[in-house]
């Protein structure tokens, strides 16, 4: 293995590991200072007791969330510096402007929530977890102009003397057509797998019959969340398609393994047998999806690969512009398959708990409980898809991957930092779901009244 | 002042911000075991950083985002460079950032004797190697003409290293058991004060001899003055300690900090990452930094939000500016419904040593 292919490895690795904890972050951040509106609102304790319950969890998630995405930014003068030389003129800006009106404001405003139950007037304590949430979602913002930025780069011009990038348009990065569709894209999608949490840990106690009063209500949320948010990522992956097709033909036509460019392009549910060009063997082809997914126009014009290939191979020089073609294909439909099951599930549990119904089917709620793993699933495909989509680039049509690792790594760093990275990630996943496991089989505890009354108890502590 | 030179004092300001305020939480966390003779003792005192570490620690993820916008190649070959270091650095804060939620969801003495362990060592190795690396980027590392890092590990851990490693930990243990003093009450508050002063009999003369070290090689008459300061301080804040002046003391700990921060940011100026190969290679404030428009815009953005943080972060402390006691984490019910079992308080302890502190 080469230090090139063990970055790209360890990259893979703590990256789709990082994205485990973020999106639950995300999304749980607004459902729970949605419960404590609720519960000052209406002043009903069961509001309360949920507020508590998916807090700790909320908690549970984000340390882990936290401590990988120092890695994030470590990484890429680690093992990427050539990459972070070319590119820190443009790429360091949404990093720098993400940690300073981002992370400041949501660390600061988690450690104001975790210990401001007593010390804060009610209304003061619920603003620090909306203050958290937004600025939770407001890092999405900038660390996606990031990335939106190395898909689809705007607002830069090539030094001549440096042979660097430079920003020539803070704004033009920030207004990335890109990034105003892969945002929503991302937030709706943390919000299907917080919806999903939500009606994991509900199913666990309605199908035991325990504490029906805060899991029922808890699990309309959760449903309601999961098939709206589902229903909006759909959407906002829908304006990315044609996006993509536009800014990377050569990704679209991977997502299909359509290899010649095609009018009223089919797009095959599955395929059996090789996706190298050749002969399948059996597929399940939809007519004129693609088309209608790249085009909106079912006899629309598809690139094929090929075409696409003997373009760049003149634009930029010969050589392969090609992705891993399997990687892409079934990451592009299982993305879309476990995001379709899981907004399914939540239309079929909306319909089983309509009136105050609480469902009795075992199977709902068995399918309930392992169904949080299907929203995981489509986030990391849909990461896998984007980014193995953009192969050979770092930077799409500035920068090859290859270019991009660090000159001076030694592949035994590597090997030591992939291993310790693997193992210690393993570990802090094994003990993440031990703890959120327990946590949610507790359940949510009755608030005992107060004994003294006027004694400052900080509910939550270390 | 050029924009280039403007960054680097911005960025120096990050990273002092980052070791006043992650200082005291390592020295907090390397004492945890150390002074924490019981379960409330030990819950007091993380609880006395709980509201805080993870804002202080963003001062780090600041500085590195900074240094990545405006010195894009001061970053690379720094991270790239210093990598394995690095990679224990991160482990560490890892560790060391889970266990402030995980430790207490169980309640086994054995979960909570190893997540103390993983505070010890997730503290005391980042408190070392930040001293180890910033002393080396003074001194300068092995560089090619491509800026790229040559040398291994073992070459940063030369003798100027390792006592700017050493520095760092007993400065930071000081500057935590002073914080502790000013954060606690009763026996717990008296022991971090011993505590420190025993820690000071090392901080002291370490870091005279590491300041003195980096004047004598590195120094300028700017920094002369500022290394002094950071010596007087340094003494000041011992005096303090024992006068019983906890305010005035961790006031002193974090001018130290502050003021040897801007020593060795003052002695490493223009230069931002020397070669020790050759001059030649060196990485200066010019040929590091990014493009005029970049950090115009960073500049803007770093002169609106750095006040807002500051602000908002100091209104924290504020908020949480009491000294913690045991019977407030007695009362204290944590959100997993397995409770803490208490020892039961030492109630004669509580509240009775009440003088000083500022």
């Amino acid at each position: 293995m080469t230090v090139l292919e063990l970055s790209r490895w360890q990259f893979g690795i703590t990256t789709v590991y990082h994205f485990i904890f973020v999106p639950l972050t995300i999304g749980l951040s607004i459902l729970v200072a949605c419960m404590q509106t609720a519960w000052l609102r209406k002043k009903d304790p069961v509001y309360l007791r949920m507020t508590k319950f998916f807090g700790t969890l909320f908690l549970i998630n984000f340390a882990v969330g936290v401590v990988t995405g120092i890695v994030e930014e470590f990484q890429f003068g680690m093992n990427w510096s050539a990459y972070s030389a070319f590119v820190g003129n443009v790429f360091g800006a949404p990093l720098a402007m993400e940690a300073l009106l981002a992370f400041f404001l949501e660390s600061t405003f988690i450690g104001l929530w975790i210990f401001g139950w007593n010390k804060l007037p009610p209304r003061l304590h619920l603003a620090t977890i909306w203050v958290a949430a937004i600025a939770t979602n407001l890092s999405a913002f900038f660390i996606l102009a990031a990335n939106s930025w190395m898909q689809h780069p705007v607002g830069y011009r090539v030094d001549p003397g440096t042979h660097r990038v430079v920003l020539t348009s803070i704004v033009a990065l920030l207004t990335n057509s890109t990034l105003l569709a892969a945002w929503p894209h991302v937030i709706f999608a943390s919000f299907v797998i917080a919806g999903m949490v939500v009606i994991a840990a509900s199913a666990w106690h309605l199908a035991r019959n325990s504490q029906v009063d805060v899991f029922r209500r808890a699990m309309r949320i959760g449903l309601a969340v999961t098939l709206a948010a589902g229903i909006a990522t759909a959407v906002t992956g829908d304006i990315q398609a044609r996006l993509m097709d536009s800014q990377q033909p050569m990704k679209m036509a991977a997502a299909e393994a359509l290899y010649n460019t095609s009018d009223s392009a089919s797009f095959s549910l599955f395929t059996v047998g090789s996706l190298n060009g050749g002969q399948e063997l059996w597929s399940v082809r939809v007519p004129y999806l693609l088309s209608l997914i790249a085009t909106l126009n079912p006899h629309g014009t598809v690139q094929g690969i090929n075409n696409v290939e003997r373009a760049y191979d003149k634009k930029y020089g010969p050589g392969s512009y090609k992705p891993v073609i399997p990687v892409t294909y079934w990451s592009f439909r299982l993305m879309i398959g476990f995001g379709s099951l899981a907004a399914l599930l939540a239309f079929v549990g909306l319909w089983l708990t309509r009136r105050r119904r609480i469902p009795r089917a075992r199977w709902f709620y068995r399918a309930a409980i392992w169904g949080v793993a299907l929203p995981y699933l489509a986030t990391t495909m849909g990461w896998i898809f984007t980014e193995m989509g953009r192969q050979p680039w770092t930077v799409f049509g500035l920068m090859t991957t290859a270019q991009s690792v660090s000159p001076g790594v030694t592949v035994s760093s590597v090997i030591i930092s992939m291993t310790v990275f693997t193992l210690l990630y393993g570990g802090l996943a094994a003990i993440a779901w031990w703890l959120i496991v327990r946590h949610v089989k507790a359940g949510a505890p009755v608030e005992a009244a107060d004994p003294d009354g006027a004694q400052p108890r900080p509910v939550l502590s270390y | 002042m050029n924009l280039a030179t403007f960054w680097f004092i911005l960025v120096a300001i990050l990273f002092t911000g980052y070791f006043v305020l992650e200082g005291f939480d390592f020295g907090v966390g390397i004492l945890l075991s150390l002074l924490g003779r019981d379960e409330t003792d030990r819950r007091v005192m993380i609880n006395t950083i709980g509201p805080v570490w993870d804002g202080n620690e963003v001062w780090l993820i600041t500085a590195g985002g900074a240094m990545f916008a405006a010195f894009p190649l001061w970053y690379a070959s720094l991270f790239s460079g210093f990598y394995l270091p690095l990679l224990i650095i991160l482990v560490a804060l890892i560790i060391r950032g889970v266990c402030f939620e995980f430790r207490g969801k169980v309640d086994s003495v054995r979960w909570r004797a190893n997540w103390d362990r993983a505070m010890f060592a997730g503290s005391a190795l980042p408190a070392l190697l930040w001293g180890v690396a910033f002393a080396n980027i003074v001194r300068g590392v092995p560089m090619n003409a491509a800026h790229v890092y040559t040398g291994n590990l073992l070459t940063l851990l030369n003798w100027y290293g390792l006592l700017g490693g050493l520095v760092t930990l007993s400065l930071f243990m000081l500057h935590g058991a002073i914080f502790l003093s000013l954060r606690t009450t009763g026996e717990l508050r008296a022991r971090a004060r011993r505590a420190a002063l025993r820690i000071a009999v090392a901080a002291v003369p370490l870091a005279a001899a590491f300041l003195l070290a980096t004047q004598v090689s590195h120094g300028r008459p700017v920094t002369d003055v500022t290394a002094a300061l950071a010596a007087v301080a340094l003494l000041g804040a011992v005096a303090a300690v024992f006068g019983g002046r906890e305010g005035w003391a961790f006031a002193g700990t974090a001018l130290t900090v502050a003021l040897a921060v801007a020593t060795l940011f003052g002695d490493l100026w223009p230069n931002v990452l020397p070669s020790s190969t050759s001059a030649a290679f060196s990485l200066t404030v010019t040929n590091a930094s990014s493009a005029h428009y970049t950090l115009v815009v960073m500049s803007w953005v770093a002169v609106i939000f750095t006040p807002l943080v500051l602000a908002y972060q100091g209104w924290t402390y504020w908020v949480f500016r009491q000294r913690l006691t045991s019977s407030d984490i007695l009362a204290a019910r944590p959100l997993a419904p397995i409770q803490e079992a208490p020892a039961p308080p030492p109630a004669t302890e509580l509240n009775t040593v009440d003088h000083g502190g500022v």
